[in-house]
């Protein structure tokens, strides 16, 4: 596998106070592409995407130990600032989050963090944006409207939008399309690969298909570890072990 | 058929305790209008009393108390905001943050009179404010602290986990998340929680009666540090103190009226401040 590496995780634990829900994660993202993560509920996949992002830092009680380098510099440690990481690493999640402004200030949210963009640049970006996230078409001319009055799918592609404005390298998203229908989930699953030219994308998913339709590398969790990773064509033909072959046939989980 | 009709007798006394309510609400606001009404006059509300309180207006009582709810708010909403605000965004589970729980729960019960006599001992004398305005104002505050820091929290705890984390997620600092996305939705429930304390402080007459309150004044206040007329003590001076009840009556209750009006007012303008803020937010 000869490719650029975005994030390399290494020897990476984490705790919830004394539960230990990652073990001895060991890594590797590659640049301009897509990783799934799957694998049952709880088991640490999610929990490993927010690490990417140090999303984990709001909860109290928490503990990382190990490495993630994020070309080459590691984000994980105390004296690194999370703020600092997290505008290089986007994120979607779950459940749409559009905040109860309007759709043009939602996009324009995370310029506006920094401040050093002009009224014009700003409408720019936004403009971008929007394009950016298959949704400029849709809202062009009510970007003045509340954002609560979209639809789920287009939140969900606000939120995305929203992400982008930032301009990140990296793009986690949270199970991005599982309060959706399927078309505003194909249009999702559309604007990934688009995206993935751009940035490197890490999503989390339940869906088998999705992440054989979507990624070019999975990573298969289990009990907080991580069991087996490989090209996504690969897992999904010819895994190594039994277990993923068991998780992907649909024989647990 | 035992059953429906044991499910409509729970439904009767239900309805009942809630006419209730409302009955005992309708017969307190029909005596005082009715035997308050005719005194109020415009000369009433802007004239001193005269003739040993028996004829005039209350108008220094309700200056009074308009500028002691004024210094209560002052004090009362940024540091009960601020606490507010420590206690749900920021303080983690440990034993400070209980205490400061525990302090806040336990101030709540405490009896107004109590209130009084400490804002006697720490602004009149300790830090020697004197009988004033200010050392009322600063004593109703303390009275309403509770309440605020409750209702501000509360109006925290409306706002979704999610806009936080969006806005983390963006790259925004905690404050910066808490100040653009957090507060502007809390707003409209602590403007709320606090103008209904203020409405509940503005009509207590213990915590002023030692630290400004005056039984009469022949002029109105001059500076903060001026001693004052007040509504509830003024009602209650009229009610129980005075040499000739019965011929100061009519005015007690014009009082107990002009009272009433003001924190109804203040409740009233609370749900208003809330409907404009909510409609502002959806725009």
């Amino acid at each position: 596998m000869n490719r650029e590496l975005k994030i390399l995780v290494r020897h990476l634990n984490f705790f919830y106070g004394d539960v230990h829900a990652l073990k001895n994660i060991n890594l590797e993202i590659p640049t301009h592409h897509v990783s799934a993560l799957i694998g049952p509920s709880g088991c640490g996949k999610t929990t490993f995407l927010r690490c990417l992002n140090r999303m984990n830092d709001v909860i109290e009680g928490i503990r990382m130990e190990g490495e993630i380098l994020l070309d080459g510099t590691n984000i994980c440690g105390r004296e690194v600032d999370p703020v600092q990481v997290r505008r290089k690493v986007g994120m979607v999640f779950q459940k749409s989050n559009p905040f109860p402004k309007t759709i043009f200030e939602n996009v324009a949210y995370g310029l506006r963090i920094n401040g050093n963009y002009s009224r014009r640049e700003i409408e720019e970006l936004v403009e971008k944006s929007l394009k950016d996230a298959a949704l400029w078409d849709e809202v062009s001319d009510r970007l003045e409207d509340s954002a609560m009055e979209l639809s789920g799918g287009q939140q969900q592609r606000l939120c995305i939008a929203r992400a982008l404005a930032v301009k990140p390298e990296v793009l986690l998203m949270d199970e991005p399309a599982s309060a959706l229908d399927p078309i505003a989930t194909q249009k999702i699953e559309e604007l990934i690969q688009d995206l993935k030219t751009k940035y490197t994308i890490v999503i989390v998913t339940h869906n088998m298909q999705q992440a054989a339709r979507v990624s070019d590398y999975t990573a298969f969790f289990y009990l907080g570890e991580l069991i087996e990773v490989d090209r996504t064509d690969k897992i999904f033909t010819h895994p190594e072990l039994k277990r993923t072959e068991d998780y992907i046939t649909g024989r647990f989980g | 058929m035992k059953r429906k009709w044991s499910e409509k007798l729970g439904f009767l006394i239900l309805t009942l305790s809630g006419i209730f309510v409302v009955f005992i609400l309708g017969v307190i606001l029909f005596d005082i209008i009715s035997k308050g009404s005719s005194v109020i006059t415009w000369e009433f509300l802007t004239h001193p009393p005269r003739d040993g309180m028996t004829k005039g207006g209350i108008f220094p009582a309700i200056l009074g108390t308009f500028l002691v709810s004024v210094i209560t708010v002052l004090f009362a909403v940024p540091l009960g905001m601020f606490a507010a605000i420590y206690l749900h965004e920021y303080a983690r589970a440990g034993r400070l943050t209980r205490l400061i729980r525990l302090s806040i729960r336990n101030l709540s019960g405490v009896p107004s009179i109590v209130y009084g006599l400490f804002g006697v001992v720490i602004f009149v004398q300790i830090l020697t404010l004197g009988t004033s305005i200010l050392a009322a104002g600063l004593t109703l505050g303390l009275l309403t602290l509770p309440w605020t820091i409750t209702a501000c929290e509360e109006a925290l705890k409306t706002v979704p986990k999610s806009y936080r984390e969006g806005a983390l997620a963006l790259g925004a600092t905690k404050w910066y998340s808490i100040r653009t996305n957090v507060l502007p939705y809390a707003i409209p429930g602590m403007l709320t929680g606090t103008i209904l304390g203020l409405a509940r402080a503005s009509g207590e007459t213990a915590p002023i009666l030692f630290t400004g309150a005056a039984f009469f004044l022949p002029h109105l206040p001059k500076s903060i540090f001026d001693q004052f007329m007040a509504l509830p003590y003024h009602l209650y001076i009229l009610a129980t103190q005075h040499h000739s009840i019965t011929l100061v009556r009519p005015i007690a209750y014009g009082t107990a009226l002009v009272l009433l009006a003001l924190v109804l007012t203040l409740s009233f303008s609370a749900v208003l401040v809330r409907y404009r803020y909510r409609k502002k937010m959806r725009g």
